[in-house]
């Protein structure tokens, strides 16, 4: 079984498939990453040095921030990655995106 | 209803298909349903006492509801009863009232008329109590399971299935494993002129703009990031932070450190190309083929609930940590990428995807089970959820009870 998984060549972090211990060897593609702390199955692991207020790319797309220096090989979890969504407590919240098309012809009255 | 044929069965024209019931309105139940609706929390003991003395059909819903609600909660509490009333997955509906709430019995039991459907009322006041109500009830309910059973299931083309797609208990495989093989069915349904439903508008936060981007209409995106928009704005009025609540405890211990990273995980369940057809409210119909997102929370029971109002008639539950709950009326199929929850929940859990996690199956090859699945399970089929008797009901309200 392989030891993390990257889902898209964007990302800056893997998944873990099984637990990681500190020292272990990826080998992933043309790079290799040191795992510098134990990474729980399932959790996150850096790929590359993240730096502070940096985005944590999974998926292809944002996670978060990064709320502290994150080397690479760290576990990135909720000590240094914050969402950006939904945080009442931050303040007003983005505004919303554009409409991607151009304006409608609505079929449906009242909406 | 214990009908189980081969999922493969094709129609003539060599599309997939499933065994269902024809309603009078032209839509396919994949249950047959006495549907014993109490109109309140005061009449639900009495509705669900009914129910179970009609084992072969009988199916209550009860629910907190019903009185004391203020305006817009009202209308959800009556919409959501009206819906399962149409629903086609019920065959007959019996309203049991109490006689003073807010909830009009007969508007109820108008709705199962207008679709084709028998109904009735008994009301726990004018009948002179539980006693008198529970024996007339069940005499009604009863007349109504023997004219059900001699409904018979017929075969349908796949595009007749609105499913809903749902996740809950999730952790990191459920991005990985099984969310992605929920999205190829998603996919596969939606090209064969199927209809599949997203909810939990607090799941969508972060991948929206992948689903935005499939939208048909530019009113359909736009009402799309209009309630993501209105979610984060009632946390900012609140002051309060969701990430007490999204991700979940569980979600974090399982690995998942943000509700961007689950909502982009979970939004695999919608597939990677059906068109977003249509934005609609909670439990209102669901009028349009293709992808629809109901803005519902994402509370599962809650969410399931008003996903089956909006016409689904299955239910598809992919988890990751393992969770029990079903629906009344609609079977709920648990689907899960994680091996030890699909040993240590073994009773709960019906389709185990963790083989793509350690690469002995596809992505492809477990959706194709997946999708033959919810073909049996729409013919009948039993789910684990319906074997264990988990009829898990929750209307949503977002008002105090007054």
């Amino acid at each position: 079984m392989k030891f993390v998984l990257v889902i898209s060549d964007r990302d800056n972090v893997a998944t873990a498939l099984q637990t990681l211990e500190p020292g272990r060897q990826l080998e992933l593609g043309s790079t290799a990453v040191a795992v510098r702390e134990a990474v729980p199955s399932g959790h996150k692991i850096a790929l590359r040095a993240i730096h502070t207020g940096e985005p944590v790319i999974k998926y292809g797309c944002p996670i978060g921030l990064a709320t502290a220096e994150i080397p690479a090989g760290a576990h990135v979890h909720t000590h240094n990655l914050a969402s950006t969504r939904g945080r009442g407590d931050l303040g007003p919240a983005a505004p919303a995106a554009e409409p991607r098309l151009a304006e409608p012809v609505d079929e449906r009255n009242g909406r | 209803m214990a009908a189980d044929p081969s999922a493969v069965d094709l129609l003539s024209s060599g599309r997939p298909s499933f065994l269902g019931y024809r309603r009078p309105d032209g839509r396919i139940g994949t249950r047959n349903y006495v549907l014993v609706v109490p109109t309140v929390i005061c009449s639900s003991v009495v509705a669900e006492r009914i129910a179970a003395a009609v084992p072969s059909h009988g199916a209550a819903l009860p629910h907190l509801a019903g009185c004391g609600q203020l305006g817009p909660d009202m209308r959800v509490t009556h919409e959501t009863l009206g819906a399962y009333c149409a629903h086609p997955n019920v065959g007959a509906v019996l309203v049991v009232a109490l006689g003073c709430e807010q909830v009009v019995a007969q508007m109820l039991a108008e709705m199962a008329k207008r679709h084709g459907k028998p109904a009735d009322i008994v009301a726990i006041q004018s009948e002179g109590g539980t006693i008198k109500a529970t024996e007339k009830g069940i005499r009604i309910a009863s007349g109504f399971a023997e004219r059900l059973a001699a409904d018979a299931r017929e075969r349908c083309d796949v595009s007749e299935l609105v499913l809903s797609l749902k996740c809950g208990g999730s952790d990191y495989t459920s991005g990985l494993a099984s969310n992605p093989t929920l999205g190829r069915v998603t996919d596969r349904l939606v090209d064969l002129g199927g209809t599949a439903v997203l909810g939990e508008i607090a799941e969508i936060m972060g991948a929206e703009h992948l689903l935005a981007s499939r939208a048909t209409r530019p009113s359909t995106a736009t009402e799309l990031i209009q309630i993501i928009t209105r979610v984060e704005t009632e946390a900012r009025a609140l002051g309060l932070d969701i990430r007490g609540t999204q991700p979940s405890p569980g979600n974090i211990r399982g690995g998942l450190t943000t509700i961007e990273e689950k909502s982009l995980g979970a939004t695999h369940k919608g597939g990677e190309r059906a068109p977003l057809e249509d934005v609609v409210g909670y439990a209102a119909p669901i009028t349009r083929k293709g992808l629809t997102v109901m803005d519902t929370p994402g509370l599962d029971v809650e969410s399931v609930t008003g996903m089956v109002g909006g016409g689904a008639q299955v239910v598809v539950f992919t988890t990751g940590l393992g969770t029990p709950t079903g629906n009344p009326i609609a079977p709920v199929i648990k689907v899960t990428g994680n091996a030890r929850t699909a040993r240590q929940m073994a009773d709960n859990i019906d389709l185990d995807v963790s083989g793509i996690m350690d690469d002995s199956e596809t992505l492809d090859a477990a959706a194709d089970r997946l999708f033959e699945e919810v073909l049996a399970v729409a013919s009948g089929r039993q789910t684990s959820a319906e074997r264990l008797g988990h009829r898990e009901f929750a209307i949503h309200r977002r008002n105090p009870t007054i």
